[in-house]
């Protein structure tokens, strides 16, 4: 593949053709931040937060660099106070639904952003898409998925799907960054097929044993608000 | 429910998942309303994941993922209409019905609808039912217009 230089905060780094500038950030350790990104995932461009400045033919603008790719001789900045300012915004804008997700927490602070300048719509769910796509794309199961539109876009887990696939499963619960595609997992089970658990603390009376559970140890979160 | 003629638009989509939203347009306007488990057959027939179907089936305001009456009534609430007092009509349209818009009696015989601009402001203040215009509605009129359908 033809290499591709290109510059990043002052350093000349390689890529190949195809990559995101995201990419060619990583390979060179320089750190973006990301909160929809994954590298199992497809780029999804959801949060803004990877954005970057990037001068090419003596013009700026401003990309989402993992969605952006690599061209030969661009200038790409990944802090400068622009950036920092459109970052500092978008970390505030999502403070206002999970205002005490650890990651949005760190960069509030690495920001100056401020958790309370957005009236809180605590949703918890940033729409970052990341338990959606991770179960599309790589469990291939779609047992959570998006409804809505606009305003009022969720994620719900299908009950018909979920209490099939996600008992032995939960891989999407470490990605969320904010908790809450376990929270609603567990008001699906709740309300569509309670009573699992406790059967399985009986599965020993049972003649197929069920699947072991998976436990994902979770972070838990200091309430700052 | 017309069963047959719902699994007939299944059928004719068998194996194409690209074509789920014109399914979801068509049962829509056969059935006027998406009933869960046609969703999980067209799923499967499509080969498309339910969840998906639900994703898109929710997206759009076309589909309506609960029962709808016999009659769809729409009151547009535009700008035109609503100078010229399609308040007045709504709200005497909500007396007749006693429905609020998004609403569906009891016998299924109406569903009431507010939207901006259904694209008549020359004939404002309208009612629709079922896709026929009624322009210049007086609350009056609209009480004789909604009375005629059953
Ligand atoms: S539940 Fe979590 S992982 Fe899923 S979209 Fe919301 S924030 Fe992202
Ligand atoms: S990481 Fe690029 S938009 Fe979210
Ligand atoms: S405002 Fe009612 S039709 Fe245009």
């Amino acid at each position: 593949m033809s290499e591709i230089v290109l510059n990043i905060d002052g350093k000349e780094v390689a890529a190949s053709a195809g990559m995101t500038v995201l990419q060619a950030a990583q390979q060179a350790d320089i750190h973006i931040p990301t909160l929809c990104h994954h590298e199992k995932l497809e780029a999804y461009g959801g949060c803004r937060l990877c954005i970057v400045e990037v001068e090419a033919r003596g013009r700026k603008s401003y990309v989402v660099s993992c969605l952006y790719p690599v061209e030969p001789g661009i200038v790409v900045r990944t802090r400068s106070e622009k950036v920092d300012k459109i970052r500092k915004v978008l970390v505030e804008e999502l403070m206002a639904h999970a205002p005490d997700a650890p990651e949005l927490v760190r960069l509030a602070e690495e920001y100056g952003a401020d958790r309370h300048r957005f009236d809180k719509e605590t949703s918890f769910c940033v729409l970052c898409g990341l338990c959606v796509r991770y179960c599309d794309e790589v469990k291939h199961k779609n047992a959570v998925g998006f409804i809505e539109n606009g305003a009022v876009r969720e994620i719900s887990f299908i009950p018909e799907i979920a209490a099939k696939e996600c008992w032995s499963c939960q891989e999407c619960f470490t990605l969320c960054p904010t908790s809450y595609a376990q929270a609603a997992y567990l008001l699906t089970e709740a309300l569509a097929f309670p009573g699992r658990r406790e059967a399985h603390s009986h599965a020993h009376a049972h003649a197929t044993p069920e699947p072991e559970r998976r436990v994902i140890p979770i972070t838990p979160v200091a309430a700052t608000a | 429910m017309c069963e047959q003629k719902i699994d007939a638009i299944i059928e004719k989509y068998r194996g194409q998942p690209g074509s789920l939203i014109h399914a979801l347009v068509e049962i829509q306007h056969e059935n006027h309303w998406l009933p869960r488990e046609v969703l999980q057959r067209l799923a499967d027939a499509l080969e498309v994941s339910f969840s998906q179907v639900m994703q898109i089936a929710s997206f759009y305001k076309t589909f309506s993922l609960t029962p709808k009456g016999r009659h769809e009534v729409h009151v547009c609430s535009g700008m035109t209409c609503h100078l010229r007092g399609a308040a007045k009509l709504l709200a005497r349209v909500e007396e007749i019905t006693g429905l609020k818009a998004g609403e569906t009696d009891a016998d299924s015989r109406f569903t009431l609808e507010t939207g901006a601009c259904l694209g008549s402001c020359s004939i404002a203040p309208e009612l629709i039912v079922d896709g026929k215009h009624y322009g210049r509605m007086t609350p009056d009129q609209a009480e004789a217009v909604l009375k005629s359908y059953e």
